[in-house]
């Protein structure tokens, strides 16, 4: 189950091109940020609006509100009725939808490219006039439950993904779930949804990305005619609880019908946007590649293949977030042994690259799959446009997908083994364990909407 | 790992149990468009010196290359032995030729290739990912004819993949939408082959012997059982030498046997499941319809109106857009070598279980009674032709289209002629074609969930 989370995962690296096609930018007057990447390999292109808007924001309370703003998009505007977007994206042949995340809510349409004033005039009019009326939104609040149920209550792993991350930051947003707490949906208002669109949907808020068979500046001129109209409004920084310094290690069980255990372990790390020296996000990473990265990495081979403690064992990490966050490990223990084994083993991993450094021979093959990904990265459009967006989204500038590989190719054995004794300290790591609970419906069914995790979903 | 990305729509349901992952990639192939005006992707077949046989496309855009071998070797034909096809596949990269898993995984890690091998009711494929420069290419293309010809499936290495395997079925029991889906399958295809889920049950597999895995192997892993595609930076002689060298190893045999047939549900049957869970997964299905199927358009246009259109569909308007009763909801036929199933689902509060399934039933008698409006038809022939191109811009996307189209032996303009033929397709042979191939009176219906009802009940044959 974790091979797939990772797979995905490496899909999403920022390994957009280098070289290869030259990214156009343009800023409007009302501050709405526009990029175009050309690429005319085939006769199609994807239209993506991101806001800097996403659960890091929210504050205790209205978690969830950024999500269930995001469905609000789809349920009409003072000019189109709910439903009508995706009626007429459906019928120029789009393929449309929307994803939240912890640092950005982003929308996108792909489309033939001779379709990119739909996705404009559409999403021009709901950035600034939605209608967030009472029926729609007491509809769509259900389907969120039952999204969160779907997605969170009723799966054992997410479950725990989502107490653990509430217990490893005291204080940091990202202790929250995307989908927000089952209290806090219940007690959601549409106030709450309209103050916060009022708030963050706006254009000096947002950056369009365009990627395709396009002319930047058509799309420029286009982006002008729907978007510059459109009043920017008084952005005000968000006040982010920041993490304070942990005190020791943390621990926590959580208790839920299923079959078999899950170990999830993560270590305090800082981001690009506040790493103490620029390489160091990227050495935690090349640390997650000689761990995890494929079948020849060192869990696959050491924990799964030789000593056959786990079923799976994963190792995480992302350069490219707003806050600081984690150095994540998980893991399935595998038979014949128990969740302290798989713990155990992972600890020695850890102390492993602590106490010595990578060879040199697994740091080739890093840069091997790194180049090769940045390479394969070109046959998908939307992956592309996809990482403009969230650089941009999170803060940073859109040219470091461009660095990233030689940021990662310039990474020594001994900066990873810097990175490991200063981060994975017993000081900074939470563990987190799942306790299977028996299925066979003799015990009392989790309350609906009583208890709640956290969301880990692609 | 955990991307903590949250979709408005149905992708992220799609991805992830709202719609079983194995049949994801097929969902992708039937939602086929039309070609428009551009060009569909020029398709050139031979066949090798042993007899298997090649689709290739020239991608020269980018220094890479897919390739993915298909043999006709699915779980259809495990026989007594559950989980037998997938077993092999699993074994492919743990040992081949002289080199062992790390090996393996050594060589193709180092050239930052990927390989994997997948099994589903029909179909073994075997796929790489590689560039094309040197030593890549060589080392990948190398490592992939030797898993093919001589895996060497070595004890060790089979009885731990043997106890993932359990671990990881152990774990589907867990998931509400898993155990559903394995239950639908068996309810639909009963003693047909098709009613067993690929992955095996834990019984078949603790018993699976050596022996019978390398029985496997030699009987389906041959030349004319084998189609491969090619996607990639290479001209046509280039993708000849390499397909004689990936299929060089393989002996020519035989071609599989055609399947049974499946037989239509006597009659219709509910399983009420008891999970504890807080939503119940409603899942009903029945045979469909088989690739090729001389009512595949109709079908597959209403289809994609009834529930394949994702936020747009009929189906999404009663449950979730007009009710909330479900983040997703969903139908589609599942074309397979013999007819696989029509299928519908949802989950939803255990409490409002018994209404959602009463809504998605009265939804699907409704469109069988009037069949599409007009309007219907039309925003679903725009949306197919329209966003046609999207279908093929990747040569991900191509790679699959040549493995379906090569596997199922479809003629090679399948593509070509696609938007005439959804333009041709009318509301009344849609709504014929669901009055002969869909009937509500014989749905196998599954609930997972904790529900008031019975632990199972049948619906007669009425």
């Amino acid at each position: 189950m974790q091979r797939r989370f990772i797979a995905f995962l490496i899909c999403l690296l920022p390994l957009v091109a280098a070289a290869e096609p030259k990214v156009y930018e343009r800023r409007l007057d009302n501050g709405l940020k526009v990029l175009v990447k050309p690429d005319h390999r085939a006769p199609i292109l994807t239209s993506q609006l991101w806001y800097r808007i996403g659960s890091s924001y929210e504050y205790g309370g209205i978690t969830g509100v950024s999500h269930v703003l995001e469905h609000m998009m789809f349920q009409g505007t003072e000019s189109h009725p709910p439903g009508e977007f995706s009626r007429i994206v459906a019928e120029n042949g789009g393929e449309e939808n929307a994803f939240t995340g912890r640092d950005f809510t982003a929308y996108y349409q792909n489309l033939a490219k001779d379709r990119l004033e739909i996705s404009f005039k559409l999403e021009s009019d709901r950035m600034r006039h939605l209608a967030l009326a009472d029926k729609e939104f007491t509809k769509e609040l259900e389907v969120v439950k039952e999204e969160r149920r779907m997605r969170t209550d009723d799966d054992p792993q997410s479950l725990t993904y989502e107490r653990f991350n509430a217990v490893a930051f005291d204080a940091s947003p990202y202790g929250n779930p995307v989908i927000g707490w089952p209290g806090d949906l219940e007690q959601l208002q549409l106030a709450d949804l309209s103050d916060w669109y009022r708030l963050w949907y706006a254009p000096n808020n947002a950056t369009l990305v365009v990627a395709g068979d396009v002319d930047p500046e058509q799309v420029f001129s286009l982006a002008e005619t729907y978007f510059g109209p459109l009043a920017a409004e008084e952005i005000r920084p968000p006040k982010t609880r920041s993490e304070p310094a942990q005190h020791g290690e943390k621990r926590l069980e959580v208790k839920a019908p299923a079959k078999e255990s899950y170990l999830l372990m993560g270590y305090k790390t800082p981001a690009v946007a506040d790493a103490a020296e620029d390489w160091e996000p990227y050495a935690l990473e090349i640390l997650s590649s000689v761990l995890d990265g494929g079948d020849s990495s060192r869990f696959a081979r050491e924990l799964v293949r030789g000593d056959q403690i786990a079923a799976s064992a994963g190792a995480s990490y992302s350069v490219f977030q707003r806050l600081p966050g984690l150095f994540l490990f998980d893991g399935v223990p595998a038979k014949g042994h128990g969740v302290a084994d798989l713990e155990a083993a992972l600890r020695a991993q850890i102390e492993r690259v602590r106490s010595e450094p990578v060879s040199a021979a697994e740091l080739e093959r890093v840069r091997n799959q790194v180049v090769a990904a940045k390479v394969y990265e070109q046959d998908s459009l939307f992956y592309q446009a996809m990482m403009l967006g969230q650089l941009e989204s999170i803060g940073l500038d859109w040219r470091l997908s461009e660095t990233y590989v030689d940021a990662l190719a310039a990474v020594t054995p001994e900066q990873v083994q810097t990175v490991a004794k200063k981060y994975l300290t017993p000081d900074r790591l939470t563990v987190a364990v799942l306790d299977p609970q028996p299925l066979d419906g003799k015990q009392p069914v989790r309350p609906s909407l009583g208890i709640g995790g956290q969301t880990h979903v692609r | 790992m955990f991307a903590d990305l949250i979709f408005a729509g149905l992708k992220s349901a799609a991805a992830r149990g709202g719609i079983p992952r194995a049949v994801a990639p097929w969902l992708a192939l039937l939602l086929v468009g039309a070609p428009v005006a551009q060009a569909t992707p020029a398709i050139q077949t031979w066949e090798t010196s042993n007899g298997a046989r090649v689709l290739f496309v020239a991608a020269p855009e980018i220094p890479m290359i897919d390739v993915k071998v298909v043999f006709d070797a699915g779980s259809a034909r495990d026989g007594e032995q559950a989980g037998l096809a997938s077993m092999t596949a699993a074994m492919l990269d743990e040992g081949a030729g002289d080199w062992d898993a790390d090996a393996l995984a050594d060589r193709l890690d180092n050239v930052g290739a990927s390989l994997s091998a997948g099994v589903d009711r029909d179909m073994t494929s075997v796929s790489l990912r590689s560039l094309t420069r040197q030593p890549a290419l060589e080392t990948a293309i190398d490592t992939l004819t030797a898993v093919l010809a001589k895996p060497s499936f070595e004890p060790k290495a089979l009885e731990r993949v043997r106890q993932n395997r359990l671990i990881a079925l152990r774990q589907d029991e867990e998931s509400p939408g898993d155990v559903a889906q394995k239950a639908l399958y068996r309810a639909v295809f009963q003693n047909h082959p098709y009613a067993g889920d690929p992955s095996g049950t834990s019984a078949s597999i603790a018993a699976i012997a050596r022996d019978a895995l390398v029985a496997f192997h030699a009987r389906y892993y041959v030349a004319a059982n084998a189609l491969v595609a090619i996607v990639g930076d290479l001209d046509r002689a280039g993708a000849q030498a390499l397909a004689e060298r990936i299929t060089a190893g393989l002996p020519k045999g035989e071609a599989a046997a055609p399947l049974p047939k499946v037989s239509p549900l006597a009659a219709g049957s509910l399983q009420a499941i008891d999970f504890p869970s807080s939503q119940t997964t409603v899942l009903a299905g029945q045979p469909g319809m088989k690739r090729g199927d001389p009512d595949y358009f109709p079908l597959y246009i209403g289809n994609h109106i009834l529930g394949g259109s994702g936020l747009v569909s009929i189906l999404m308007d009663e449950i979730r857009e007009k009710r909330g009763l479900s983040y997703s909801t969903y139908s589609y036929f599942l074309p397979l070598a013999q007819p696989g199933p029509f299928l519908m689902g949802l989950k939803t509060r255990n409490d409002q279980a018994e209404q959602a399934r009463q809504v998605m039933l009265e939804t699907l008698e409704r469109f069988l009674e009037r069949g599409p409006t007009q309007a219907e038809l039309t925003a679903a022939q725009k949306n197919i032709t329209g966003g046609f191109p999207l279908k093929i811009a990747s040569n991900g996307n191509i790679i699959q289209y040549l493995a379906v189209i090569g596997f199922y032996k479809l003629p090679l303009d399948y593509l070509d002629r696609f938007t005439d033929r959804i333009a041709a397709v009318t509301a009344e042979q849609i709504r014929d074609a669901f009055a002969r191939r869909v009937d509500p009176e014989r749905l196998a219906i599954v609930t997972v969930g904790r529900s008031q009802e019975p632990v199972v009940e049948t619906r007669g044959a009425d």
